[in-house]
C-alpha cells in the first residue's frame, strides 16, 4: 500500500509541471500586468518600472515560469500582491470559510442522496422514484448563480428569513454561541444551494448502484435466509453499493477546499474562492497561479485517495 | 409411508411481461414428504426454479406473481402467511443453496457473519454462541480449519468450499426442507460428486427433506426418491425414481432419458429431442408439447390432456397416447 | 428473477432486432421514455422559440424608448422592459440563440478534437496512446472553471470585440472538454479493435485514416451522441456562467447568462425580477432537457440495458 501511494505520488510531478506551464502560460497572454490594473494616473513610468523590477515582472516569460516553478517547488508560492502576505497565508486564512460550508454540503447531500437514492431503487419504477428521477435531472441540471439568485431573492429579500449575504452581521460583536448561531443563519442558503447541487448527480449515482445490487445472487440468499426486508436493504445491499460510492468521495476533496467561486461570490461568503475570483479581477498573479496550482494538487490528490479508499473498502482488493 | 410436509396444490405463478402473460408455474400440484428427496426436472424455462421460489415467496413482484393454488407446509398455507410470519419460516424451517456459489454469497462480509446471521436471527443465539454453532457447520459440511474459514471472506474460497458454505447455511435452523436449485451445475464434476455426498449424508444425518431442482438426470439417479417432470409450466409426469427410469410415459421423459448418454455404452449419436421449447407468451390450451412429439395425434394441438395415473397410483402422466377418450373426438 | 425465465425473453428480442435496424430499436426505446420525450419537446420549444419566435415580435432591439423604461410585465411587452426600453422577451430569445450556438458549437469542437485524440490514442496504442492520455490527465487535473475564468478575463484584457467574442468562447469551452470524450472513444476503439472485421480492413490493406474514420469511429457514435449531448447542457452552463460574470458573452450581444447579470444591482435584482428570472429559467429548462435526452439516448443506445 505504502509502495503504491509513492507510486502514484510520483507519477504526479509530470502532470504537475504540464499544469504549471498551461497555467503559466495562459497568465502571461494576458497584456498587462498588476501594475497596470492597479495603475494610478499620476504614478510616473519610472514609478512603474520600478515597481515591475521589485516584483521580478520586467523579465521575460520563460525566466519568471522558472523562478515560480523553482520557487514552488520549495514551498514557497509567493506573496500575494493584493493581500500583501504569502499565498500560502492567505489561502490558508480564507479557505477554512470555504471548508465550513463545503462540508455541511458534502454531509447533506450524501445523506439525502443515500436515503432517496436507496428508496427509489427499493421502490423501482414507483411514483416515489419517477418524482426522484425527475428532481435529480433538475439538480444536475441547476446553474448554480441563477439558483443562488433566485434563493437569495425569496429567502433573503422578499421573506426576511435569512440574511442576504456575508458571513457574520456587520458590527455584531457576537462570542460563542451567539457567534455561531450568526454564521450558521449566514451559512444557511451557500449551503442549501452547493447541497442541491451535489445531491442530484450523487441521488442517481446511488440509486443505480443500489439497482445493480439488489439484481445479484447474494440478496436473493439473504432473503431467503428469511432476514428482514430492512436487514436485506441496509446491511446486505447497502454495504456493497457503497463501495463504488466510497471512491466519489476522494473526488470531493477539490471541492471541499477549493471553494465554490460564483457561489461565494452571490453571497458574498468570505471563502478562498471569493478571493480567488477577485484576484483574478485584479491580476494578483500570484495568488492566481498559487491557487490554480493548489487546486490541480488537490484534484490529483483526491483521485488517489479515491483509489486508496477503495481499496480500503473493498475486502476482495484489501488483502492485495 | 412418511408424512407429507408440503404440498402444492394448483399452483399459478405468472409474470407479466409487455408481451403478454407467461404462466411460469401453471397448475402445479405435488408432494414432498418427510425424510424424502423429490427431484423437479426439465429443461431450463420449464418453470422448475419458479416453482421453488414461489414456494420461498421470493418471486420478484413486479414481474411476477402468485395468482392461484395453495403451497401446504405441514398443513398450513403458505400464501396465506403475513410477510413477517413468511420469513419466519424461510430460512428456518425451509432453506436454500442456489446454483451460482461464487455469486451466492455476499462479498463484503465475512463468512462467519453470514453463517452467524440466521442462527441469531431464528434461534435467538448471542454472538458468541452463533459463532460456535458456525464453526461447528462448518465442520458440518466437510471445512477443515473451520476457525480460520469463519473470518474468511467469500473470494478467498473456491466454488465447491463456497456451495459448502452456503449448505452449511442453509442447514444453520435445521430446516425440515432444504431446497437445493441446481446446487452443482456451476461447479466442476468432481467437485459436483463431493457435493451430492455431502448432501445425502446430511439427509440421512438430519431427516431433511430435499427439493432437488436439476436438469441432470445423472443427479436425479443419485438423489432421488422421487421425480416430478416439468414442461412450459406444467407437471407432465410424477413417479418413484425407479419406476420412471424403467417405465417412462410422457414423449418427452422419454426423450430426455434417451438424450442421457449412457457411460460404457456405444452409441452412433446422442438423442436430442427436435424443436425448441415454446415460446411461453399466452400459450394456448392444448399438450405444449404436441409440435416436438413424435406420437402426436389431432387431439394434442387442441386439448390438454389430463394428468392422472394410468396403471399404477404413484405414477401420473399427462399424454393422450393414455387415454380412452382421444377415440371419442 | 429466476435464471430459468430470463433465456426466453432473451431470446424473444434477439427475435425483434433481426427485424429492425439498431436505429429503429434505439429511437422505439427512445419513444417509450415519457421523461425523455418530455425533454425532446422542451427543447424542440426552446429552439422554435429563439429561432422563430423573434420573426413574430411586433417589437424591435433598436426600439430605446426611454418613457417604455423598466415596465413591469404586460400586454404589449410579455416580460416587461429593460431599462432602455427593450422588450425582454425579443431580448431572450434572441440571447437564446447565442446561447446554444454557443452549446452546440462548442460541443461540435469538443467531438472532433475528443473523437479524434480518442481515436488515434486508442488505434496506434502504446507510446502515441501514452503521449495523448498524459495530455489528458493533466487536462482532466486543470481546474476547469477557474481556466474559464482566467481565458475569459485574458480576452477582456485583449480587447476583444464584443462581437466575436463569442466565436472564442465557443473555441474555450470546447476545447477544455475533450477529455471525457477522448476517453470514451479510447475505450471503446480498444475493445473494436481486436475484433474479426478490423483483421479484415488488415487484409484489404486500407490506410491507417480510412481504417480509423470510415471502421472504426462510425461504431462508436452511439457513445459519442450519448456524450456530446450532455456535454451540450455542460457548454450552456459554462457559457452563463461567463456570461454572469461579464466575461462571457458581453453586452450589447444578449446572453442568457448576461441577462441575468442585471442582477448584480440591487434594486433591479429586487424589484425587477422579469429582468432576470426569465432568463434563468430558460437556462435551467434547456438544460433539464438536454439531460433528459442524452439519458433516454443512453438507454436507447446502450444494448446493455433491456427494457
Amino acid at each position: 500500500m505504502k509502495q503504491y501511494i509513492i507510486r502514484r505520488l510520483l507519477q504526479m510531478i509530470p502532470t504537475l509541471i504540464g499544469i504549471s506551464i498551461i497555467i503559466f502560460a495562459i497568465s502571461a497572454m494576458v497584456p498587462g500586468d498588476y501594475i497596470t490594473a492597479r495603475a494610478n494616473p499620476n504614478m510616473s513610468i519610472e514609478k512603474q518600472e520600478q515597481l515591475r523590477s521589485i516584483y521580478g515582472l520586467d523579465k521575460p516569460d520563460y525566466q519568471r515560469y522558472f523562478i515560480w516553478a523553482g520557487n514552488m517547488v520549495k514551498g514557497n508560492f509567493g506573496d500575494s500582491m493584493q493581500h500583501k502576505q504569502p499565498v500560502t497565508t492567505v489561502i490558508n486564512t480564507y479557505v477554512w470559510n470555504s471548508f465550513i460550508i463545503g462540508i455541511f454540503a458534502l454531509f447533506f447531500s450524501w445523506f439525502i442522496a443515500m436515503i432517496t437514492g436507496i428508496f427509489s431503487a427499493k421502490f423501482q419504477y414507483s411514483f416515489f422514484d419517477k418524482i426522484v428521477t425527475l428532481l435529480v435531472f433538475i439538480c444536475m441540471s441547476l446553474p448554480s448563480f441563477f439558483i443562488g439568485l433566485l434563493l437569495i431573492k425569496f429567502f433573503a429579500l422578499d421573506m426576511k428569513l435569512f440574511p442576504v449575504g456575508g458571513m457574520i452581521t456587520s458590527g455584531l460583536n457576537a462570542r460563542g454561541w451567539e457567534y455561531f448561531i450568526d454564521v450558521l443563519k449566514h451559512s444557511f442558503l451557500p449551503i442549501m444551494v452547493l447541497t442541491m447541487l451535489s445531491t442530484g448527480s450523487l441521488t442517481r449515482y446511488f440509486r443505480t448502484s443500489m439497482l445493480e445490487v439488489i439484481r445479484q445472487d447474494y440478496i436473493r440468499t439473504a432473503r431467503a435466509k428469511g432476514l428482514k426486508e430492512r436487514t436485506v436493504i441496509f446491511k446486505h445491499a447497502f454495504r456493497n453499493a457503497m463501495i463504488p460510492a466510497i471512491t466519489l468521495l476522494g473526488f470531493e476533496l477539490p471541492g471541499l477546499f477549493g471553494g465554490a467561486m460564483i457561489l461565494e461570490q452571490i453571497f458574498v461568503w468570505p471563502g478562498v474562492g471569493h478571493i480567488y475570483l477577485n484576484s483574478i479581477n485584479m491580476r494578483d498573479y500570484p495568488f492566481m497561479l498559487g491557487f490554480t496550482i493548489f487546486l490541480a494538487m488537490l484534484t490529483l490528490l483526491g483521485n488517489l485517495l479515491a483509489d486508496v479508499l477503495y481499496g480500503i473498502a473493498d475486502p476482495r482488493i484489501r488483502l492485495k | 409411508m412418511a408424512k407429507d410436509l408440503v404440498e402444492f396444490r394448483n399452483l399459478e405463478t405468472h409474470f407479466q411481461t409487455t408481451a403478454g402473460t407467461v404462466k411460469a408455474v401453471d397448475n402445479v400440484s405435488f408432494i414432498i414428504r418427510e425424510g424424502e428427496t423429490l427431484c423437479v426436472v426439465g429443461e431450463s424455462g420449464c418453470g422448475k426454479s419458479v416453482t421453488a421460489m414461489s414456494l420461498m415467496q421470493l418471486i420478484e413482484s413486479p414481474p411476477g406473481k402468485i395468482v392461484g393454488g395453495e403451497i401446504l407446509f405441514e398443513g398450513e398455507d403458505l400464501l396465506k402467511l403475513s410477510k413477517r410470519e413468511m420469513s419466519r419460516i424461510r430460512g428456518n424451517q425451509i432453506s436454500m443453496i442456489f446454483q451460482e456459489p461464487m455469486s451466492s454469497l455476499n462479498p463484503v462480509l465475512t463468512i462467519g457473519n453470514q453463517i452467524s446471521e440466521p442462527l441469531m436471527l431464528h434461534m435467538l443465539l448471542d454472538r458468541k454462541a452463533a459463532k460456535k454453532r458456525a464453526i461447528e457447520l462448518i465442520n458440518l459440511v466437510g471445512i477443515s480449519r473451520p476457525e480460520k474459514i469463519f473470518d474468511s471472506y467469500p473470494h478467498e474460497l473456491s466454488g465447491g468450499m463456497r456451495q459448502r458454505i452456503m449448505i452449511a447455511i442453509a442447514l444453520s435452523c435445521d430446516p425440515k426442507l432444504l431446497i437445493a436449485d441446481e446446487p452443482t451445475t456451476a461447479l466442476d464434476v468432481t467437485i459436483q460428486a463431493q457435493i451430492l455426498d455431502l448432501m445425502r449424508d446430511i439427509k440421512q444425518k438430519l431427516n431433511t427433506s430435499i427439493l432437488l431442482i436439476t436438469h441432470d438426470l445423472g443427479v436425479v439417479a443419485e438423489m432421488a426418491d422421487y421425480v416430478v417432470v416439468m414442461y412450459a409450466g406444467k407437471v407432465i409426469e410424477e413417479a418413484p425414481v425407479l419406476e420412471l427410469f424403467q417405465d417412462p410415459q410422457h414423449p418427452y421423459t422419454k426423450g430426455l432419458l434417451k438424450a442421457k448418454p449412457i457411460i460404457n455404452q456405444k452409441q452412433e449419436r446422442l438423442y436430442s429431442i427436435p424443436g425448441q421449447v415454446p415460446n411461453p407468451i399466452d400459450l394456448e390450451d392444448n399438450c405444449h408439447f404436441h409440435d416436438r412429439c413424435e406420437f402426436c395425434m389431432d387431439i394434442c394441438k387442441v386439448k390438454q390432456p389430463p394428468f392422472r395415473s394410468h396403471g399404477k397410483d404413484t405414477h401420473k402422466s399427462a399424454c393422450w397416447l393414455y387415454e380412452e377418450e382421444r377415440e371419442v373426438l | 428473477m429466476s435464471a430459468d425465465v430470463m433465456p426466453i425473453t432473451e431470446n424473444k428480442n434477439t427475435k425483434a432486432k433481426a427485424v429492425d435496424t439498431p436505429w429503429k430499436t434505439a429511437m422505439r426505446r427512445f419513444t417509450r421514455n415519457k421523461l425523455a420525450v418530455i425533454g425532446f419537446i422542451m427543447i424542440v420549444f426552446m429552439f422554435i422559440l429563439c429561432f422563430i419566435g423573434p420573426l413574430f415580435s411586433p417589437h424591435n432591439l433598436f426600439d430605446y424608448s426611454l418613457k417604455n423604461k423598466n415596465l413591469a410585465p404586460n400586454g404589449t411587452y410579455w416580460l416587461g422592459t429593460d431599462k432602455l426600453g427593450r422588450d425582454i422577451l425579443l431580448r431572450m430569445m434572441l440571447a437564446g440563440r447565442i446561447s446554444l450556438l454557443v452549446g452546440l458549437v462548442a460541443t461540435c469542437i469538443t467531438v472532433m478534437i475528443g473523437a479524434t485524440l480518442g481515436a488515434v490514442a486508442g488505434f496506434y496504442g502504446k507510446l502515441v496512446d501514452n503521449l495523448i492520455m498524459r495530455v489528458a490527465d493533466i487536462f482532466m487535473a486543470l481546474p476547469s472553471l477557474p481556466i474559464l475564468i482566467i481565458l475569459g478575463a485574458v480576452l477582456s484584457d485583449l480587447k476583444v470585440h464584443p462581437s466575436s467574442r463569442i466565436y472564442y468562447l465557443m473555441v474555450i469551452i470546447g476545447v477544455l472538454n475533450w477529455t471525457t470524450l477522448a476517453r470514451l472513444v479510447r475505450g471503446q476503439i480498444l475493445t473494436l479493435r481486436e475484433q474479426e472485421f478490423m483483421q479484415a480492413t488488415e487484409a484489404l490493406g486500407l490506410k491507417d485514416k480510412r481504417k480509423i474514420f470510415k471502421h472504426l469511429l462510425p461504431n462508436t457514435i452511439p457513445v459519442i451522441i450519448v456524450a456530446a449531448t450532455l456535454s451540450v447542457a455542460g457548454a450552456i452552463l459554462s457559457e452563463s456562467a461567463l456570461s454572469f460574470l461579464g466575461i462571457g458573452v458581453v453586452p450589447p450581444t444578449p446572453s442568457w447568462g448576461n441577462m441575468i447579470s442585471a442582477a448584480n444591482n440591487l434594486i433591479d435584482f429586487r424589484k425587477r425580477p422579469w429582468l432576470w428570472i426569465p432568463p434563468g429559467m430558460c437556462i435551467l429548462i434547456t438544460s433539464v432537457a438536454i439531460n433528459l435526452i442524452g439519458d433516454g439516448l443512453r438507454d436507447a443506445l446502450d444494448p446493455k440495458t433491456k427494457k
